[in-house]
């Protein structure tokens, strides 16, 4: 069997508006696969597909080689799914909601006992084991939630926004998490709208916009493909940065505007902000860096990832 | 059942207090109503015959029977239904695994059935202990009650899912439920109402419940009559799960 997920033309519409478009995605066994994409590009309505808990409207998509509208229930015992919001039970102990979790997998009480012992380790939740959830901190509960979509040994593993609202140590300590569980073979599937995210985790990815799939690859290849190098970004003052984009617009391959900034693509970042103040131009800040995944998506799409 | 698993494990949390309120809810009302109201309402021959020739307690006991079982099921079926929708989504979690929404449903049903069962079973109990009861048969009043309980419980399941906003249990309060209880015959007999606003007492389950248990209760079950009371009140939860079935699929996996 080649890839775990197969889609071929996959569509969702909701009445007239249409969530996914036609999209075509492969995803093979132990690679961590990324929909990056803005609120709204059709990641989570594809990620209900994929998990089963979406009627497809159109196109073709096979999970473990089963279908998911004749076979939901069995692809869904094998897989593992944190969904966007947490859906813990807060009135009950961070223990109760693995086993109970367990139940709805029919595991017997034995395994999932077990299973659960060995997950709040990994969790690094064995010592609130008895706590309430809801006196959980937030990085905590997403922990939690997704040491419980672990609790059948899945062999996919769909992450709808893994890190949406957690701070910045939060998210540090579930990149770490989850980077041990693709080292374990574990496939990962996962949205984000944070492109750090995308190539901190993601083998391959595809960047989504408006139920359309606009780039494929990997991190690198994307930022190879559709961006330079380096960029430079000027910050003038307010509303002087589109008069301003004019005057530099030579010095870089490509320009682009951003209400707060200039983007100047460069395969040479100091050589043209050296440029920029030669002409006697003076932004309030200059910073050069690599290109990332945002300035891919900003090409792609003309848009910022988080507007 | 598995889906079942999440709300017993809640209420092995909570079980004490509902305990207590499941008697004590019964004592109270039969203390005031029944006794207090009752020796009023009993110094009157003529109400005596009207009540079928028990006195008050004996008559009302049944009837607050069925009612208490009423309610409990079906607030079981109102916030909890919408919160494991919006709230703390614990339907959600179940449609990840390999339960359909169907068993969701199921799975919630089964333990409005359960607290239906034991509020029911305390109720009797309290019953005899106020002597308000004539025949043993009344051990059947609790899945006759339970079964009234869940034809309102199973279609305000269906009804509860499909909520966006809270507005709509109070309107469901306020114009369904509350008049029910007070109207449905369970404080005074329904043909105290003015004849043009009795259909509308008898098409409600509740009705067809608490003449259910009140024949039980005092040991005079007309057989055919009992059918159709049992009949309708099976439609009712029928009707509801079929409903409950549909939206809970519609909403959980658009």
């Amino acid at each position: 069997m080649g890839a775990l997920i197969e889609a071929h033309g996959l569509t969702k519409k909701f009445g007239d508006f249409v969530a996914v478009a036609g999209i075509d995605v492969a995803v093979t066994s132990g690679e961590a696969f990324g929909f990056l994409g803005p609120n709204g590009a059709g990641k989570s309505s594809t990620m209900r597909m994929i998990g089963c808990t979406s009627p497809r409207t159109s196109g073709e998509l096979r999970i473990l080689g089963m279908d998911p509208s004749t076979h939901g229930a069995q692809i869904r015992a094998r897989l593992g799914v944190v969904p966007q919001d947490d859906t813990l039970d807060t009135e009950l102990t961070v223990l109760d909601n693995l086993l109970i979790y367990g139940r709805y997998f029919d595991l017997s009480r034995k395994v999932t006992r077990k299973r659960a012992a060995e997950l709040l380790e990994f969790a690094q939740l064995a010592d609130r084991a008895k706590a309430m959830v809801q006196t959980l901190s937030g990085g905590m509960k997403r922990r939690l939630t997704i040491a419980r979509a672990l609790i059948n040994e899945p062999d996919i593993l769909l992450l709808d926004e893994p890190t949406t609202g957690l701070d910045p140590q939060a998210r540090h300590v579930l990149w770490d998490r989850l980077y041990r569980l693709k080292l374990q073979g574990v496939t990962l599937v996962l949205t984000t709208h944070y492109m750090d995210e995308a190539e901190q985790l993601c083998d391959r990815l595809v960047v989504m916009d408006k139920g359309r799939i606009a780039a494929e690859g990997s991190p690198l290849e994307l930022i190879a493909d559709h961006s330079s190098r380096e960029v430079v970004e000027l910050r003038f003052a307010p509303d002087e940065n589109e008069a301003m984009a004019d005057k530099v617009a030579d010095l870089a391959e490509r320009v682009e505007v951003l209400p707060d900034r200039v983007l100047l693509y460069t395969a040479d970042g100091d050589e043209a902000a050296e440029a920029v103040s030669r002409r006697g131009l003076q932004p309030e800040t200059v910073l050069v860096r690599r290109s990332t995944l945002e300035d891919v998506f900003l090409r792609l799409t003309g848009r910022t990832l988080v507007d | 059942m598995r889906a079942t698993a999440h709300w017993t494990t809640m209420y092995r949390r909570t079980w004490r207090g509902s305990v207590f309120s499941s008697f004590l809810r019964p004592l109270l009302f039969l203390a005031a109503i029944g006794i207090g109201l009752g020796s009023l309402v009993d110094k009157n021959a003529a109400i005596g015959n009207r009540l079928g020739g028990v006195d008050y307690v004996t008559f009302l006991a049944p009837g607050l029977l069925a009612m208490t079982t009423l309610m409990v099921a079906s607030q079981e079926a109102m916030w909890p239904v919408n919160g494991a929708v919006r709230w703390d989504r614990s339907y959600v979690a179940m449609i990840n695994s390999p339960l359909t929404p169907h068993d969701a449903m199921i799975g919630h049903l089964v333990y409005m059935t359960f607290r239906a069962v034991t509020v029911g079973a305390m109720f009797v109990v309290v019953m005899l202990l106020f002597g308000a009861v004539k025949s043993p048969l009344v051990v059947l009043a609790i899945p006759a009650a339970t079964l009234c309980g869940m034809a309102v419980a199973a279609p305000m399941a269906a009804y509860s899912v499909t909520l966006t906003s809270d507005g709509g249990f109070a309107a469901v309060n306020r114009f369904v439920i509350t008049p029910m209880s007070l109207f449905a015959g369970a404080f005074f007999p329904v043909s105290q109402l003015p004849a043009a606003i009795r259909p509308l007492a008898y098409i409600t389950p509740m009705w067809h419940g608490v003449e259910l248990c009140r024949d039980l209760a005092i040991g005079v079950v007309p057989l055919w009559a009992s059918i159709g009371h049992v009949a309708v009140l099976v439609a009712f939860v029928m009707a509801g799960v079929s409903a409950a079935s549909r939206l809970y699929r519609k909403v959980l996996t658009p």
